[in-house]
């Protein structure tokens, strides 16, 4: 888990920001921004094996925001969080990235790392 | 009105003060009122209106035809008396002409003459000749009255004038009653001479007994002054006066009604005997000859007071069937309206809450983040020393939040089902969603909630919204009617290919036996003044019903109530 960087994109600059502080302090790198432009900003200078997407991040939706990562890092995972709680948006979030990464907030810190391990695993 | 409660239909003390202006659109009773007055008009006029017309022209018919009877049979016993009494005017007018007036003064012959008619005719009672000076020349008969001068008497000169002449009846000598019939013959040589014979009028009693007639008819001869001239049955003997009018002349047959001395009716037929001094009468009592209608009026009123009754049985009966099914109609029309008033209701309460939710998770995620981070910072740098008691403080706050994060889940996910779903359900899930809604109540109040469930449910397809509201409906019931210390046992009992049986039972107050059957009704509430809309378990049993399953409830007072519901676990192919 240590040589592992892992990209956090959420609207909220408090919460992403606190979350990769909190990886960091247990010794996972992560990055962290708040849009869609700044997250497909950020691969094309670093390469990440774990992206954590909000499932609604301004202008773009967390899935779309997903298959234009995969394009360019095909290697790379996704974990999705929501705060949303609408049937649609469940159902596709979960139909997209399995229920198991789809985590509602807040979500507790060390079942996240669980999830990105299991995620990594796969 | 009154009406006995046993019959008195629903909607008869309905009052819908929720209709607004067009209140008047839902008086069933004044819709009653007005079918019931509208049909019985409609049908009962022309039903008496032709009652009332038959009633009068049977009537008149029988009336008229009790008329023409009696004229019938005065004309037809006129022409009886008239052709006897014309009969013996001219056997003698024939003797006056056939003899001369010196063999008729020959007693022998007159005395054989008169033998002659007595053995023909009858009756006949003497026989005189009488010349124009008015002295009787011969006389055959009882009495000596030969030589009798009848000349200035009134009946001598309306002979002289008329040719004949008929007295009336009376007693003579003999105590019989009779009368005298004289003709008179006038010679070439400008003299005259009379014929006179008297005649018994037994005859006419017999004929005009003889007559049988309806309705104590009476058939009697009466002269110009209305003395009986023959006896009658009820109106007199002879020579007395007759107690009714003298009827006036008229020179036909005439019927007309009279009033008795004894105020009852009379139908009474006349007819002046021509050339006599007689009026032949004949009455009837008219009550007795309306027998007959009265038993006609009898079976035509019956028949009236049958058919009004009837009618007004139908009407009734149809006007409370049609009114009260407008009635449920309009309750099934109010309780959809409600139905959706409620679900809607339910939606915005969904929409809600999902949006007071999410805005609130952000923050909440913030401050858990926040609060993960401090508690990072105590345990994984060394910087910060290890402070127990700040340790704790990140700890309650971490531990509430996900007790606010648990609370703004369920909600998103309550609202989630609130759209029409199918899909896989665990019952189990659904009860426990549910019965976590009251957690905190139940600890407040002491009640002692259980859930039992089978292990070997299968999870079904079914609507977790809908579910959820039915069971929400039964729980707050249930949580409505206990008392604190109270007992709610949810059970679930399962048996392969057999429906879903749930039992919800509190151990509250219960249930009278007289609402019990009134329940599922739309707007029946023994909580009115609590709060109560009547309205949950109407619409639990239609989310029932919409999802297959049924529902019944026992209860007994004070003891507690059972709602038991079943729910089929094959698909229904009205939630597909």
């Amino acid at each position: 888990m240590k040589d592992i960087r892992v990209l956090l994109v959420d609207d909220e600059k408090e919460l992403v920001s606190t979350v990769a502080e909190r990886l960091i302090l247990r010794g996972i790198a992560a990055d962290w921004v708040i849009s869609g432009k700044d997250a497909l900003e950020a691969v094309k200078s670093q390469t990440y094996d774990l992206a954590v997407l909000d499932v609604k991040i301004p202008k773009i939706s967390g899935i779309e925001l997903k298959k234009k990562l995969e394009k360019r890092c095909p290697a790379m995972k996704f974990i999705f969080m929501t705060g949303h709680g609408s049937q649609k948006d469940f159902s596709a979030g979960a139909a997209e990235a399995g229920a198991e990464y789809y985590l509602a907030k807040p979500v507790d810190i060390e079942c996240l790392i669980d999830r990105m391990e299991k995620v990594l695993e796969k | 009105m009154w009406i006995p409660e046993k019959i008195k239909p629903k909607f008869w003390d309905h009052e819908d003060v929720a209709a607004g202006p067009r209140r008047h659109l839902f008086n069933f009773r004044r819709i009653w009122k007005l079918t019931v007055l509208l049909s019985s008009v409609v049908c009962l006029v022309p039903l008496i209106f032709m009652a009332f017309m038959d009633y009068r022209v049977t009537r008149e018919a029988m009336e008229s035809e009790i008329l023409l009877r009696t004229s019938r049979l005065v004309s037809n016993t006129q022409r009886t008396i008239s052709f006897f009494l014309a009969e013996r005017k001219l056997a003698l007018d024939f003797i006056i002409h056939n003899n001369t007036f010196e063999s008729l003064n020959n007693f022998n012959n007159l005395k054989i003459i008169l033998h002659n008619l007595k053995e023909s005719f009858g009756q006949f009672g003497d026989l005189g000749v009488i010349d124009p000076l008015g002295n009787q020349r011969t006389y055959i008969g009882p009495y000596k009255l030969e030589g009798k001068d009848y000349s200035g008497q009134e009946w001598y000169e309306q002979v002289i004038r008329k040719g004949i002449y008929i007295s009336d009846v009376f007693l003579g000598y003999r105590n019989v009653p009779h009368i005298v019939i004289a003709v008179k013959r006038s010679l070439s040589s400008g003299h005259f001479f009379i014929l006179r014979a008297s005649l018994e009028t037994e005859k006419f009693d017999h004929l005009l007994s003889e007559l049988e007639m309806a309705g104590k008819g009476d058939a009697f001869l009466i002269n110009h002054d209305g003395t009986m001239q023959t006896p009658s049955r009820s109106h007199g003997k002879v020579f007395e006066k007759m107690p009714l009018p003298v009827p006036d002349y008229a020179p036909k047959t005439q019927v007309m009604e009279i009033k008795a001395p004894d105020n009852s009716l009379l139908i009474v037929g006349y007819r002046y005997l021509n050339n006599t001094p007689f009026i032949l009468m004949v009455a009837k009592n008219k009550a007795e000859l309306m027998e007959p209608w009265n038993t006609t009026r009898t079976q035509l009123l019956g028949f009236l007071i049958f058919s009004i009754t009837i009618i007004l049985m139908v009407i009734l009966g149809g006007a409370t069937y049609l009114v009260n099914q407008i009635y449920l109609a309009d309750q099934r029309r109010v309780m959809s309206l409600h139905e959706v008033e409620y679900s809607n209701k339910m939606a915005s309460i969904g929409r809600m809450a999902a949006a007071v939710a999410h805005e609130i998770n952000n923050p909440l995620a913030i401050i858990n983040e926040k609060a993960g981070l401090m508690k990072d910072l105590f345990t994984l740098k060394k910087q910060y020393a290890h402070d127990g008691k700040l340790l704790d403080l990140v700890d309650v706050i971490i531990s509430s939040v996900a007790r606010c994060a648990s609370i703004t889940r369920r909600l998103l996910s309550f609202a989630r089902q609130m759209d029409a779903n199918v899909e896989q359900v665990a019952i189990r899930d659904v009860l426990n969603d549910v019965l976590s809604f009251y957690t905190k109540e139940a600890e407040y109040r002491s009640i002692a909630v259980t859930l039992d469930v089978t292990d070997s449910v299968p999870d079904f397809p079914s609507d977790r919204g809908k579910l959820q509201q039915i069971f929400l409906n039964l729980v707050h019931n249930a949580f409505s009617a206990m008392n604190d210390g109270g007992h709610l046992n949810v059970k679930v009992r399962y048996a392969e290919h057999r429906p879903l049986i749930i039992e919800v039972a509190d151990d509250g107050c219960g249930i009278g036996e007289e609402d019990l059957g009134r329940v599922f009704e739309p707007f029946f509430s023994t909580r009115t003044q609590k709060g109560g809309t009547g309205l949950g378990l109407p619409i639990t049993h239609n989310l029932i019903r919409e999802l297959g399953g049924t529902i019944s409830v026992q209860s007994e007072v004070g003891k507690g109530t059972v709602f038991t519901i079943t729910l089929p676990l094959e698909t229904n192919r009205r939630l597909a």
